[in-house]
This record gives C-alpha cells, structure tokens and sequence, in this order.
C-alpha cells in the first residue's frame, strides 16, 4: 500500500458523527406496501414513464425508459400495482413526479437479463449497454448516469479510473459499510468499468479512517489491477478534482471534466451496482443508505429499495428522540434539508439524516471579520470572503472574475466560519445567474 | 412491519423542519471566541506592563477598557443597533486592550478616554460597525491622541529597575532629573525613549557637513545600543507604552496567537524582518545616521505593532501574498519614519498607511483557481 494522499486545503470538521454508525453493519429493510419511486435525474433529463395507472408490474420491470443519452432507465423495486402517478416532495426540493406502487408481497421478479458470470469475454460496448440497461448512475450525489460518465470522447484518452469510495462527508458511511461488507463487487465493478475504458490504472480511493473496509478492499483486490489509494481524513476528499488530484497528482483544468486529465471517477455504491447488473444481471433498486444523526433513535445502515418514503427508514432507525430541526437527504455539508417526510429515497440519497434543532437552527450571521478561514480552507483555491463581499455589493462582474463558477459548493467556507456568513448560498445565486447571462 | 411495532415508535411530525441552503452544520468557532483567544494573547503583554510600570499601567488598561466599552454601548443606542449583539462580541475589549498598551503609563486618564471614543467612534462605527472598519481603530486612536495630544502621550515614566545604576541613566533622564532619580524620588519623573533620543540625536545629523557632529552622533547611536542596554531593553527594562516594551512577553502573546491560528504568521515576520533588513542595511551604510537594526526590534512599538496591531483581521489582507506584501511595506515604512521622518515612532503610521492599500492588496493577490493553469495549458496547445 502507498503513501497516504490529498489535496490542499479543505478541513476536517471538530465532530464528524460517524462513530453514530460507522459499526452498523447494513441492515435489509423489509418489504413496505407501498413504494413512491421518483422520476428524477439530478443531471440530465428525468425519464420518459412507460407504466400506467392500474398497471400490474414485475420487480424489476422498466418503468421508465431513458430520455435521450444524459438519461437513466428506473426500474420496479418490487411487484405490484401502478396505484398512481403523482407528484411528490423531490429529494432536491423542487417536487418531483412518482411512481406509486402498492406491493402485493409477492416481490416476484426474475433478473430481467443475463447473468455475464464471464464478463472478461464481453465487449466494452457491451458492458456499456449492461450499465445503461441496469439505469446506474452516479450513487455519490450528483446522479449523473454512469454510461455517459464511462463514455469517453474520442478526443479525450482516459488512462485511469478511480472509484471513489473516499465518503468525507460527515455522518455518511453508507460506501464505508457497503466496501467493508461486499468489497467483491466494488472491487469486480472496478475491473469490469476499467475493462469498458480499457484501462490498467484502476485506483479504489478510501479515506483513512475507514480500516475495516481498507483491509476489507486490500484482500478482495489482491491479484487483480485494481489498487487501493488510503487518503487523508480531509473534507471534501471526496470531491471529483480534489479526489483526482490526491491520487493521481493530475489537476483537471478549471471549468473541465475528469476526461481532461485522463480519469473517470465513479462512486464506490454505482461500482458495485455495476456488479450486480453485470454478474447478476439485476438493474440499480436498491441502495445502502445511512440513517444517522442526534434525533434518530437507533442510527443505522439499510439496504432500502428505491422509492421508499423517508418516513419508513426513519421507522427502521427506531424513530426519533426528540423533534428534529432539520431533516437532510445526504450529508450535512452538501445535503438537501427537506420540508416532509413524505420525500422518498432516490438511486442518489446516501443518507437521511435527522438533527436536532439546536444544531441545525443557527440563523444568525454576522459581518466578515476578514479572518480568512475560509481562504486557508477553500479546496478550489478561491477567496471565498471576497466573491461573497463581491456578490452582495451586486458585482457579479467581479465574482466572475474572482472564479465563482468554479465553486464547487462543498460548504468547506461556510462551515469553518466564524461569522456564519451565508458563503454557499451566495455563490449558488450568483452562478444561477450568471448562468442565465449566458 | 406490522402496526404493532410502529405504534411504540415516536415518530417526528415534521412541523417545525428548517429548509436552508446548505451546508447544515458548522464549526463551533464565533467572532466571540476569536475575541476572547487575542485577549488571552494580550495578557502576557498587559501583566509586563503592569509588573513594569506598577499599578498605574493596570488603571490606565482598565480605564481604557471600560471606555471602549462605554463608547460602544453609547454608540449602539444612538444608532439604535443592538448592544447586545456588539459588545458580545467582545472586540470593544480588544480594541481597548490593544489601545492601552500603547499609552503610557503615566498619561492623564482623559486620554485614553477620548482615546476610546476615538478608536470606536471614529475607527470603527462611523465605517458600519466590526468588519467594515478599513484602519485598525486602536491605530486610528493612537495617532489621533499622538497627534492632538504630543505632550501627554510622551509623558514616558521610568519602568522597576531603571534607576541611577541604569545604563547611561544621565542620558535617559537628563541631568536636572538625574539628581532626583539618585535621590531616590522617583515619583514623577520622567525619560527619554531609546528612540526619543535616537531621533534627538539623528536631528543634529540633518545640519549636514559636520564631520564633528556627526562623530558625535555616532557615539551617540553606540551609547543607545550598547550591548548591555539591548539586554535591558529585550526584557522590557525601558521607558515606553505600557504593553511594547517586554520581548518575551510580546513573544508569547505570539505563540498564542500562532497556536490558535489567529494570525497568518508571514505578517509578523515580514514585517520584522523587512524592518530589520532594510534598518541593517541603511546603517551599514550610513552608521551616522541610526543605530543598528536589533536596536530598531527592540525599541519602540516594533514588536507589538507587528505582533498585534498589522494582524489585524479586518484591517489586513486575506491571502498569503497579501500578507506578505502588507508585512513588508509596514516593516519598511517604519524605518523610513524613523529614520527620515519628524517622529521617533513610526509603527503605527506605517499600520494605517498599509490599512489604506488593503483593498488594493487583495485585489492583486488573488489566487490562481484549482485547475486554472491546466486550462490555460490547455488552450495555448
């Protein structure tokens, strides 16, 4: 094993909740009645639905079909009734349309394709098509279907693939269980996406805090290409260019892709989904998802199909202790706080986290004192508190120019700030409408 | 799951989530604590003073404390902001401190009074409040009050331990007062600074051509920095503002400060060093015309404006070049006020003068982005 790697800058928060449930190994959650799964794509175009009310469907039946090439299939989590399609709370906050199946408990449903035990004998394109069938995407939180991620221009050359199994954000360790427990299809879904690019580098990057699952990966890779790269306890290691940067030394250009500097990242959760849809030929609908946070009685990991309303996994945490303040879907730092607990979990939602209010409720910001925190912490090498100044004097020429666009919205500057200036939310209106300048 | 076991959960109702942007959870650092870590710093400083200049130094930083604090709840009524909100902030008490620690012990208490009123008022209110002050208001109160005030803030008393047997006593107390610090009545008499005397003396160089007077000036210089006198001075045995004068002390207050990670420290060493640098270099040059450099750090308010006052955080740059831009034009706009300038001090006109280019600092010193090289690589090929 190599030197431990990172990048410049970035923090690490005094208090980062995975003792809640780094230990709890994943839990299968039960059969519920009825499942609201969401035609949503964080990037890309939401899916064209192919079921109607009243329908009978399968497990695992298609019931909406990619839209165009940025757009992943959705399959039944269970067998059942088409009850309704409606529009429900989305995880991102805008609302989203669902698809309501009532289960018959049955959960009958064979593997809708072949299982390719002998994947060395396939194709790339083949492999590809096997992705975009199984409707993976990215698991990490951006949702970016994984095929257009592992297709790589014929302009660009790609020499590396990481997986990024670095999980920083605090409370989360959903990827930490998920790599301890089966690291055999992290590490089985790193070899069949390094075969689609036809790569030999192929780096699983962990952060050091997760030993269990390092040495869990370390025997499950040992023979095969795949390395193991222990990273620096170090917020957001996990973000795509820092991630990069740590384990290869590359920097991809501002405003690129990973193509630029020869890699393709993909999330520890989509590579061993890639796994099953390959070897078990079973599409992407279900998920570990860590339910944490001070509020939630018993925290814990469960493996929840897609579609199941937040409600339900916080019933399988035991309920709560006291009135949550704030509910997030994802982590703290990058999460989405959420109005209802009738939001359902999406093939991206890694955590549900419920906190308290007297740690979530803290509105009062105060002016800059120039400290410059948030410089020293700024992964992207920004100067936070100057764009910030910059955008409230309604000068977006300058935060522009200051690079704005290149914020990555980790929430590194807000957090270390002893003003509590909202930094974050700044930035994201002033790329929004710098956006539409355009 | 059947019904049974859900009814003995407590489920949440939802009614009072909090929708905000992300990230939802913070660091438990506070423009408070950050205030009570720089006082913890001063105190090192302030208990030198105090044990050097006897309880009159602690009356001096309680009265200008308290009238900083004073100023500032006045001010938050007229302007009808909440105190609360100001004063818990704690910076009123750090202005105050910093502000006492530059006067002399022996000053009339209405100076640091007006003192306060002028840092708080003037140096910070007038701009909006704790942020959007451009001039560090302890600076802004110590050159209003050396400007308006010159006699009662050079009223420079001996600290314990200079008496009689202190070096070149005759020249620091002149020779009307030397028969009453041999008598023993050391109650209200007072002393040149090293400084004082070094531009005392440099003036005479000014009259130009004089092989004689310069002579004498360079005797002079070599009288203020004897080796034994240097010794004197770095442990704060010298006449000067109440919180300047003792090197370890300051030294301390810098560890702490490094330790908490409240200043950039290329600010303290640029500062100094630049200082030392450029006084070394213009005496090997010149040596009629000033005393060595080590002379330069340890007289004056060198140490504790480099130290307490450049840092600032409002007042100061917020990149690393930056900071090491703004160390550097303090460090040498302070010897060339000492130096060439009408006043001994030069510290913390050169603060103020650095403060004004802040803006322009920050703007030139912005980083290159993550990846942003890479791009233009990419775009040449």
């Amino acid at each position: 094993m190599s030197k431990v790697k990172s990048f410049s800058g970035g923090m690490h928060p005094e208090y980062d909740g995975k003792s809640l449930t780094n230990s709890c190994g994943i839990i299968e959650a039960p059969l519920l009645e009825k499942y609201l799964v969401p035609l949503m794509e964080n990037a890309g175009k939401p899916p064209r639905l192919c079921v109607a009310k009243g329908d009978k469907i399968k497990k695992y039946q298609l019931i909406a079909e990619a839209d165009g090439f940025v757009s992943a299939h959705l399959h039944a989590p269970t067998s059942g009734v088409v009850v309704q399609i409606r529009e429900v709370p989305g995880p991102m906050g805008t609302p989203v349309t669902a698809v309501e199946i009532e289960a018959d408990g049955y959960d009958h449903g064979e593997a809708p394709f072949a299982p390719w035990e002998e994947w060395h004998s396939k194709t790339p394109q083949e492999l590809l098509g096997r992705i975009r069938d199984t409707g993976i995407v990215g698991m990490g939180g951006a949702a970016f279907p994984s095929h257009v991620k592992l297709s790589v221009p014929p302009d660009k050359k790609v020499d590396t693939l990481i997986v990024n199994g670095a999980e920083c954000e605090p409370y989360l360790t959903a990827d930490h269980r998920l790599m301890a427990e089966y690291p055999q299809k992290v590490v089985t879904g790193a070899l069949i996406m390094g075969q689609i690019l036809n790569v030999s580098r192929i780096f699983i990057g962990i952060e050091e805090n997760k030993p269990d699952a390092i040495a869990a990966l370390g025997n499950a890779a040992a023979g095969t290409a795949v390395q193991i790269q222990v990273l620096k306890v170090r917020y957001p290691q996990g973000a795509e260019k820092q991630l990069i940067y740590a384990v290869t030394g590359r920097r991809v250009p501002t405003g690129g892709l990973p193509f630029d500097a020869g890699c393709v990242v993909q999330n520890a959760g989509s590579a061993a989904a890639v796994s099953d849809g390959v070897l078990l030929g079973i599409p992407l609908v279900e998920r570990v998802v860590t339910v944490s946070g001070e509020a939630v009685k018993n925290p814990g990991n469960f493996k929840l199909r897609i579609g199941t309303p937040v409600i339900e996994a916080v019933k399988l945490a035991g309920g709560v202790t006291e009135e949550p303040g704030k509910l997030i879907l994802g982590g703290p730092m990058m999460g989405f706080a959420q109005r209802s607990f009738d939001v359902p979990v999406a093939k991206n939602t890694s955590g549900i986290l419920l906190l308290p209010g007297r740690t979530a409720l803290n509105f009062s910001s105060s002016p800059c004192i120039r400290c410059a925190r948030c410089v020293e912490v700024c992964p992207m090498k920004l100067t936070p508190c100057l764009l910030c100044a910059a955008i409230e004097g309604n000068r977006l020429d300058l935060a522009q120019k200051g690079h704005v666009m290149d914020c990555l919205e980790c929430g590194a500057c807000a957090y270390v700030c002893p003003s509590r200036r909202p930094l974050v939310q700044q930035f994201r209106r002033a790329k929004n409408e710098l956006r539409k300048k355009k | 799951m059947s019904d049974n076991i859900s009814e003995n959960i407590k489920l949440p109702t939802g009614e009072k989530l909090v929708l905000s942007s992300s990230p939802h959870v913070s660091a438990s650092e506070s423009v408070r604590k950050i205030m009570l870590k720089v006082i913890a710093a001063l105190l090192p400083a302030a208990a030198a003073g105090i044990w050097l200049f006897g309880l009159r130094a602690l009356a001096v930083i309680l009265v200008t404390v308290v009238s900083c604090v004073a100023a500032e709840t006045l001010w938050c009524r007229l302007a009808g902001k909440r105190i609360g909100s100001a004063l818990g902030d704690l910076s009123a008490v750090v202005t105050g401190m910093i502000l006492a620690l530059n006067l002399p012990a022996a000053v009339p208490f209405y100076v640091p009074v007006i003192g306060a009123f002028l840092a708080i008022w003037l140096g910070k209110q007038v701009f909006g409040g704790l942020g959007h002050n451009p001039f560090n208001p302890a600076v802004v109160a110590r050159v209003g009050l050396l400007i308006a005030l010159p006699a009662a803030m050079t009223l420079w008393s001996p600290p314990r331990g200079m008496d009689k047997n202190y070096p070149q006593a005759e020249y620091f107390f002149g020779s009307a007062m030397m028969k009453k610090v041999a008598a023993g009545e050391l109650d209200g008499i007072t002393c040149a600074t090293p400084l004082g005397l070094m531009t005392d003396t440099r003036k005479i160089v000014h009259t130009p051509n004089d092989r004689h007077l310069i002579a004498a000036a360079r005797h002079n210089f070599d009288k203020v920095s004897s080796p034994e006198l240097l010794k004197k001075y770095f442990w704060g045995v010298r006449s000067g503002c109440i919180g300047e004068t003792c090197t370890p002390a300051l030294l301390l207050g810098l560890v702490i400060l490094l330790c908490f990670k409240l200043i950039n420290w290329r600010v303290p060493l640029c500062f100094i060093g630049s200082a030392a640098l450029f006084a070394g270099v213009i005496h090997w040059f010149f040596p009629g015309v000033t005393p060595p450099a080590l002379f330069h750090l340890l007289t004056g308010g060198l140490l504790i404006g480099a130290i307490f006052m450049a840092k600032d955080m409002v007042t100061s740059p917020v990149t690393n070049w930056g900071c090491v831009i703004f160390g550097m034009g303090c460090g040498l706009i302070t010897v060339v006020i000492r130096i060439w300038g009408n006043y001994p001090e030069g510290v913390s006109f050169a603060i103020l003068l650095m403060n004004a280019l802040v803006p322009l600092i920050d703007r030139l010193c912005t980083r290159a982005p993550f990846g942003e090289k890479e791009r233009k690589k990419e775009q040449i090929s």
